[in-house]
């Protein structure tokens, strides 16, 4: 399941930190973190972005959850880049990722995304003048984050009926009866955003 | 009160609504019929959903064909499956999100918001995933979310198809509790005690328009026939 739209109630300093503000701290963090060059500085920033979750009294499991996500992708991109670049180009390279995502995952678990979603919809107002409407866009980047949970779960429902009728874990056979269900879904969807008026 | 003038309705070949004339004014009205009867297209039709095929549905006087944004906002509306009709990632977020619109400051739909998820037994899980709720509290959201807005009228379509028991007696209480307009469409017949008026809907067509024990008493000899 994914950890988007993961928020974590709490009362910390990050918290109470507007949606805006902590937006920009990251972007400007995460270019910080692109910018180092060497390993013994991004060691210091993988240190801070991981100390930053016991700050903002997010619970370390929350850490290690994280951690252990990204874990497989560092490790071959810093084996890759061990053997291309060479190894202190991997570690920059590795440990930049890592710093980034836990950055990113402290944001995300401590940020409303009603609030995020607002926050956008304010960036994209000057769209309304192009006749793009901001408020759609806001609903567009609600539905992405709620279609993940519906994939998953609509990959699951497939799978189960697919080893119920003992036809094994049902393989690509499954994309096609995923797709219809999603479909389904996206229409329902639909109706229900326009019965509540939230498309008017 | 709810208008329905000549309403006939087909998706593309088949018709599946025929002749029906009907004024909808009491506080509780029941719509059985079997699965395909036009049931749910007709209620679709009350929110403006669906738009008939002929004739014309006036809620308050409003055409759901011309007036359909503010007929949204008079009728609310509950799906049978409550899962396709969560929107935002968390409880509070999903029953704000109907508020997003009507001008209202962020503390007022603060306030509506807890009372409505109070009122509605969900306060403990307010910043909750709403995709991991159970299935009955999954319906009670989808309940809140809609009667958070207070329209004035809400149609239910089967809201307890998919809850055992005791999840549906939970959502029945809810319904009992409301003073607003119910149109309620239910397999579960029981549902239907102390209501004021019961339709029966048969191949698209309103074969009967009784009381609850009329209307469940043809319904039963239909389905037995």
């Amino acid at each position: 399941m994914s950890t988007l739209g993961r928020y974590l109630p709490g009362e910390s300093w990050l918290h109470r930190m507007p949606a805006g503000p902590k937006l920009l701290a990251l972007l400007l963090a995460v270019t910080g973190v692109v910018a180092s060059g060497t390993p013994g500085l991004i060691g210091a920033e993988v240190l801070v972005s991981a100390a930053l979750y016991p700050a903002a009294r997010v619970p370390l499991r929350v850490l290690g959850r994280h951690v252990r996500a990204l874990l497989p992708f560092v490790v071959l991109i810093l084996v890759f880049q061990g053997f291309t670049a060479g190894w202190a180009r991997a570690v920059v390279v590795a440990g930049g990722l890592l710093a980034s995502v836990l950055l990113a995952g402290l944001v995300t678990v401590t940020t409303r995304v009603a609030r995020m979603l607002a926050l956008f919809e304010r960036l994209a107002r000057p769209l309304d003048r192009a006749g793009v409407s901001s408020r759609r866009v806001a609903l567009v980047l609600a539905l992405t984050v709620r279609s993940v949970p519906l994939v998953a779960t609509s990959w699951q429902r497939c799978r189960d009926a697919y080893t119920a009728r003992g036809l094994g874990r049902g393989s690509w056979r499954m994309v096609v009866p995923v797709i219809v269900g999603l479909i389904r879904s996206a229409e329902a969807l639909g109706d229900a955003i326009t019965a509540r008026g939230l498309d008017d | 009160m709810i208008r329905v003038e000549g309403v006939h309705h087909a998706y593309a070949e088949r018709t599946v609504l025929r002749d029906i004339d009907l004024t909808l004014a009491e506080h509780r009205i029941g719509i059985i019929g079997a699965n395909g009867s036009g049931k749910s297209t007709l209620a679709r039709m009350f929110n403006g959903l669906i738009r008939p095929s002929r004739g014309r549905v006036l809620v308050d006087g409003l055409d759901t064909r011309k007036q359909h944004r503010k007929v949204h906002r008079l009728v609310g509306f509950v799906f049978p499956d409550a899962d396709t009709q969560i929107i935002m990632p968390t409880v509070a977020e999903d029953v704000a999100i109907g508020l997003s619109r009507r001008g209202l400051s962020t503390s007022d739909i603060e306030a509506r918001v807890s009372e409505v998820l109070g009122r509605h037994g969900l306060s403990e899980h307010r910043d909750h995933p709403a995709h991991l709720l159970s299935g009955g509290q999954k319906q009670m959201l989808a309940l809140a979310s809609v009667l958070v807005t207070e329209p004035e009228i809400l149609v239910c379509d089967e809201p307890t198809t998919l809850l055992d028991l005791r999840n549906a007696g939970v959502v029945r209480r809810a319904l009992e509790s409301l003073p607003q307009q119910v149109i309620l469409l239910t397999h579960h017949l029981d549902m239907l005690a102390g209501f004021d008026r019961v339709l029966v809907l048969d191949e698209g067509r309103v074969v009967c328009d009784d009381t609850p024990d009329a209307a469940i008493a043809h319904y039963l000899a239909l389905m037995a026939s």
